[in-house]
């Protein structure tokens, strides 16, 4: 099963490129805060850009915690149990 | 009238027939099973039915009624569809066990009573440790024992909960338990195995991704909602588990998030999502339980999936594992697509299913003015996205090629995918068809402006903090590894504590050995002269001195009469 085709993401401009896309939508999303009337249950869900903030630090810290702390504490070999 | 026999025993019943016949026959039986049942249950009517009278009781083997018929209809359509997934599978086991378990699962869910209830949560447990033992290798042998151990164990706490329920005055009718009396409180556990509370967990990361490839997806459509089910008919608004609920959102997730085994990393998934269905049973409201009930059908239909994809993954590259895959798209392009939907259902992105049932879980704790436990739930929702929305299709499929190339999935794997793919997008974009089945009438209108474009910015601003954090390097490797759990308390302290003692009584037999040997002769030599050969005991006695004996007791006994 040879495949050698080149595919488009195979290319590392091609990753950039839709990198920065998703950015777009990002500030798209954003900007978009400002033309939709918004009904928050909770007052504080009504800051600007709220949800945007919210998710990019939330994912930020999970990561660096699970990484950081998390891993340092319960990682152990892959044949810990069987020895 | 259909409903004076036990739906259940159909699926359980005609298994029976899956070893006897082969081929063609056999997958004809396989598919039609789970339709008759659908059609069994799409005919009966509400009520309580097939009642028996045991040991003073009254047992209710058939009770009907909306919430019981919602998780009937999901559990008959996850045994569909793994019934087409499983099609390639030769091993009968396997069929059997997916069958009885699928079966017995539909007998508790319609159980009036505890005692029935009880039965069909160990017909569950017995059945479904199959479908990991299938996989016939040493782990997953001894996964699989742990597994058991600790389902039969939810079933003795239900059994031992209900016999001190009915003591303390209650009755054996399955309705809301409470925690008033100690019998509830044994019951909430039973179902808190099987929900996989926090420090209760650990049976589901362990065992799952050690089951057969079509195994796991069978596996993760049942035990765990059984124990929703259970927990929504039992302790409705019960605050505790709030709480609880919350705490499942949000550790799970750090350990999908270094986890390399994409099974596990998936089994940590659904922990974060049984999370939200608890917060919800714990809010009791009508919203909320209902939030939970059509998160857990929601579930069901999207954790398949995505286990049917790795499944799939599986099947082809003979591991799931982060650090061998990559760049599976090229190959397995079908798969991939299927991967991504049930990702984004359970990411709840707008016109999927997880976008219209979480949020009302979310929606209800706002409402209810449980702030901090919705900041919980969504920093879970943006993790949920994080580890299984992005990871699970990035690492096996994109991230970089790995060299693997392979078939694609075969075509009846590919069906049951694209069936259970149009039902996530269908009850996500037509929300009101599975509303109209939930138990209280729904006043909740998912698609906002306000609801779409927030959910949007969190999953797309997810979504930016993972491509940055992998691009810049931050993002931590895959790496070969065993991360220590809950379950390290039993398999490795318990098995160390067990260790060290059996050393401490050999060593206290060997310097107490002489002192233990005296009293072993002693006693023996006791035995002997009393019981020996020729012992007073052992002696064999003529039989005129017996017919004496008894004359002489007889007179004795005249003697006394007359005094």
């Amino acid at each position: 099963m040879r495949n050698d085709k080149r595919y488009w993401l195979d290319d590392p401009r091609n990753v950039t490129k839709l990198y920065r896309a998703v950015w777009a939508i990002g500030a798209g999303l954003v900007l978009a805060e400002l033309f939709v009337r918004r009904h928050e249950e909770l007052a504080f869900a009504g800051w600007f850009a709220f949800y945007a903030i919210f998710g990019f630090a939330a994912c930020v810290a999970l990561v660096l915690a699970a990484k950081e702390i998390l891993r340092r504490l319960v990682k152990r070999p892959e044949d810990y149990y069987e020895r | 009238m259909s409903a004076d026999i036990p739906i259940a025993l159909l699926p359980v019943l005609g298994a029976a027939l899956v070893p006897l016949i082969r081929g063609r026959s056999r997958a004809l039986l396989l598919l039609t099973l789970p339709l008759a049942t659908f059609v069994w249950l799409l005919l009966l009517p509400h009520g309580e039915f097939a009642r028996i009278e045991l040991l003073g009781q009254t047992l209710t083997l058939m009770r009907v009624d909306r919430l019981s018929l919602l998780f009937g209809y999901v559990f008959v359509l996850a045994l569909f569809l793994t019934a087409i997934y499983a099609l390639h599978v030769e091993d009968a086991t396997q069929h059997v066990a997916a069958l009885v378990y699928g079966g017995a699962a539909l007998g508790a869910v319609f159980a009036g009573d505890l005692l029935t209830l009880f039965v069909w949560w160990e017909v569950t447990a017995v059945s479904s440790v199959l479908l990991i033992w299938s996989r016939r290798t040493e782990r997953a042998y001894r996964a699989g024992m742990r597994y058991v151990v600790i389902q039969l164990g939810s079933g003795m706490l239900l059994l031992a909960g209900a016999v001190l329920h009915v003591n303390a005055g209650g009755s054996l009718v399955f309705g809301r338990i409470g925690l008033e009396s100690a019998g509830g409180a044994l019951m909430l556990l039973a179902f808190g195995i099987k929900c996989a509370f926090p420090l209760l967990h650990n049976w589901l990361q362990d065992a799952y991704p050690e089951a057969t490839e079509t195994g796991t997806v069978v596996l993760s459509a049942f035990t765990t909602k059984l124990g929703i089910y259970a927990l929504a008919r039992g302790f409705p608004g019960t605050e505790m588990l709030v709480w609880i609920g919350a705490a499942m959102t949000a550790f799970p997730i750090f350990y999908a998030v270094i986890e390399n085994d994409l099974r596990r990393v998936l089994a940590y998934s659904m922990n974060n999502q049984l999370g939200f269905m608890v917060v919800g049973i714990g809010l009791g409201t009508e919203m909320a339980l209902n939030g939970a009930v059509a998160h857990a059908f929601a579930d069901i239909l999207f954790k398949m999936l995505l286990f049917m994809s790795m499944g799939a993954v599986l099947l082809r590259t003979g591991t799931v594992n982060g650090t061998d895959l990559g760049g599976l798209y090229k190959s397995m392009p079908w798969t991939t697509g299927f991967c991504i939907v049930g990702a984004a259902s359970i990411s709840a992105f707008p016109l999927f299913s997880g976008f219209v049932t979480k949020s009302m879980v979310m929606s209800a704790a706002a409402d209810e003015g449980y702030v901090f436990t919705w900041l919980v739930l969504l920093f879970a929702s943006a993790g949920v996205f994080h580890h299984a929305g992005i990871k699970i299709p990035y690492f096996a499929f994109f991230a970089h090629d790995s060299g693997i190339r392979c078939r694609e999935a075969p075509p009846h794997m590919l069906v049951a995918m694209a069936l259970a793919a149009i039902l996530c997008v269908g009850i996500g974009s037509f929300p009101s068809i599975l509303y109209s089945l939930l138990p209280f009438p729904v006043d909740y209108a998912p698609y906002t402006g306000t609801h779409v474009l927030d959910q949007l910015q969190l999953l797309v601003f997810s979504a930016l903090a993972f491509s940055w954090l992998v691009r810049s390097g931050i993002y931590p490797p895959e790496l070969r590894s065993v991360n220590l759990d809950f379950d390290w308390i039993y398999r490795r302290l318990g098995l160390e504590l067990a260790r060290a003692s059996a050393r401490v009584l050999s060593a206290w037999l060997l310097t107490g050995g002489d002192a233990a040997r005296s009293l072993c002769n002693r006693s023996l030599t006791a035995l002997r002269r009393h019981h020996g050969p020729e012992s007073t005991l052992a002696r064999t006695w003529p039989t005129g001195s017996m017919a004496l004996w008894v004359m002489i007791l007889l007179l004795a006994y005249l003697l006394f009469y007359y005094l």
